[in-house]
């Protein structure tokens, strides 16, 4: 019975690491597969080991083009959107007005809107206005529904802000701009940084949107989507893979400097 | 718009609001929504008008499109993808149901039980969001390929013969088959349902657990009785996040599935993007985001909490 009564006290963590594994299992069949040599045009079945992909990740044709395209549209975005957004979260944090309602609703629509129904939009806009389809029509969409992600963000981290500090700089002399600059930004921070890295990820790895309105243009996820029909090369998953661990340690070592900071403080 | 560029009323009294500046204060806050609003309004509200326009629309590509509020073009869409829409929303259900059975314990574990790994196991959650989504979907491919370890697995265990009898898979097959759609859906949109879930369990206060176990409230007592009450926010939000974006999605239903798993975001996307039919494609998008806001408001009301935003 002790096994039991183990098993019971554990449910909860033993079910969790079970879902853990079942959302990391992708992972590791990505990172595998990176090292297969497939013998078809599909890297879906395990051959044999191999280094090829590793030593050669641009070795197919467009893949790497269209990863420095959707690099590019990540990064205007981002800096489109988080611009954008952080200027309307300190807007609603901290101020009243009219419209106020109709604002936080016209902020909140495109988190609810299935990504779908906002391409086909997006894309009759376009085709009404005689748009050339491709990087412009990409990005205007990128930071579109790029915005309200970093709002969210943002308002979190003002709402939490103190506005006692912003007074005691004020009548410390600061003005509205040095206040601005040395106080509230350094403390808005974190959340501007949390939309931004969600922004750039959102962008980076957007299909649905991306498949209505970028004419010829492939950025990386449009890539991989064609490669799902013509042959996937080994490289997709050496990027992927790449991808993760670059993520992982990006992580870490941003917590590793919290740390520090935090510990400095106390 | 115009509500922008005017002078705004003169502020209410309010008590938890800071104090706007003295000069130009008033007007500040429009001019720090001008940019992003405008963007808002141009490349999200206007092009909800021109698809609206477009469902009423007849005419063809050669000759162009003209508005004649041809509104048969919502019966004729409605009629002919009913099927993909019973689909979208029984897929999108069942992966929501299953993403909330499979994330609740996680969010738990990283709520209360993970100790020092917790922010190891955040990572891990968070991670896979950086290797692109559509990478991750074809490795499905692999994990369910036909005689792989998962499938041989299944059969060992008869469960195929019960989720054939159920219509969930085809023979020995797992690919191509609702259970693979309902499984990438899943997989793609669990971590949409575990980040609300566990910011909502973190903010319960733990003494809440000590005091129900005081009054001799077994576990399961405990959690029915007083986590999960409290965690209601998250469940709600969770599975919001999760049942939009998969009644829209159109990618797992394409790699993972056959013909017979259209979902509605299928049709919308070979309508738009190959048959060109635009004013069918555009009227099925409006049904589909009216269903679920409609499904939305319902349950939002039922649940009972009202400020998610």
């Amino acid at each position: 019975m002790p096994f039991v009564n183990w098993l019971k006290r554990n449910l909860v963590v033993i079910a969790g690491l079970l879902t853990l594994a079942y959302l990391l299992l992708p992972n590791i069949v990505v990172t595998v597969f990176s090292f297969n040599k497939p013998k078809g045009r599909f890297n879906y079945e395990w051959q044999q080991f191999s280094l090829d992909a590793w030593k050669d990740p641009c070795g197919v044709s467009d893949l790497c083009g269209s990863l420095s395209v959707s690099l590019q549209i990540a990064f205007w975005a981002t800096l489109g959107a988080t611009l954008l957004g952080t200027l309307i979260a300190f807007a609603l944090v901290r101020y009243r007005f009219r419209a106020r309602g109709a604002v936080n609703s016209l902020i909140f629509l495109p988190m609810a809107m299935p990504e779908v129904v906002m391409a086909a939009s997006l894309l009759t806009l376009f085709l009404n206005m005689g748009a050339q389809l491709g990087f412009w029509t990409i990005l205007i969409a990128h930071i579109m529904f790029c915005l309200s992600f970093v709002v969210t963000a943002v308002k979190a981290r003002v709402m939490s802000m103190d506005p006692k500090l912003e007074e005691a700089a004020r009548d410390l002399y600061a003005g509205p701009f040095q206040t601005f600059l040395r106080v509230t930004l350094p403390i808005a921070a974190p959340g501007i940084a949390a939309g931004a890295l969600l922004a750039f990820a959102l962008s980076f790895d957007d299909f649905i949107i991306t498949n209505f309105n970028a004419g010829s243009t492939v950025t990386f996820p449009m890539f991989v989507w064609g490669s799902a029909q013509r042959g996937t090369p080994v490289q997709i998953n050496v990027i992927g893979t790449a991808m993760f661990v670059v993520a992982v340690l990006f992580v870490l070592v941003s917590m590793a400097v919290g740390n520090r900071r935090n510990r400095h403080k106390a | 718009m115009s509500t922008l560029t005017e002078a705004p009323p003169p502020l209410a009294p309010d008590a938890t609001g800071p104090k706007p500046p003295k000069r130009r204060g008033r007007l500040t806050p429009y001019w720090l929504l001008l940019p992003g609003i405008l963007w808002l309004l141009l490349f999200f509200a206007l092009p909800m008008i021109y698809q609206a326009s477009t469902s009423v629309q007849t005419g063809s590509l050669e000759t162009g499109y003209k508005v004649t509020w041809h509104f048969a073009t919502y019966w004729d869409a409605l009629s002919a993808y009913w099927p993909q829409f019973v689909r979208s929303v029984l897929y999108a259900g069942t992966a929501t149901i299953l993403c909330l059975l499979l994330g609740y314990p996680l969010a738990y574990l990283i709520a209360f039980r993970a100790g020092r790994w917790r922010n190891l196991i955040m990572i891990l959650v968070i991670a896979p969001f950086f290797t692109s989504f559509l990478i991750r979907t074809l490795a499905w491919k692999t994990i369910l390929a036909d005689g792989g370890p998962v499938v041989g697995a299944l059969d060992t265990l008869h469960v195929l013969d019960v989720t054939n009898w159920l219509g969930w898979t085809a023979g020995d097959r797992v690919l191509a088959t609702p259970l693979a759609v309902v499984c990438g859906l899943t997989y793609n949109f669990l971590p949409f349902m575990i980040l609300p879930l566990y910011t909502s369990l973190e903010r319960i206060d733990g003494r809440l657990h000590e005091a129900a176990g005081d009054l001799y409230a077994r576990p399961w007592t405990t959690f029915r009785k007083v986590t999960f009450p409290l965690s209601m926010p998250g469940v709600v939000s969770g599975t919001l996040l999760t049942f939009i974006p998969a009644a829209g999605d159109y990618v797992n239903a394409d790699l993972l599935g056959s013909t017979d798993t259209r979902m509605v975001g299928n049709v919308i996307q070979t309508q738009f993007l190959r048959v060109l039919d635009y004013p069918t494609a555009a009227a099925l998008s409006f049904i589909l985001m009216a269903a679920i806001l409609l499904m939305v408001t319902l349950y939002i009301r039922r649940s009972g909490t009202e400020d998610l935003v």
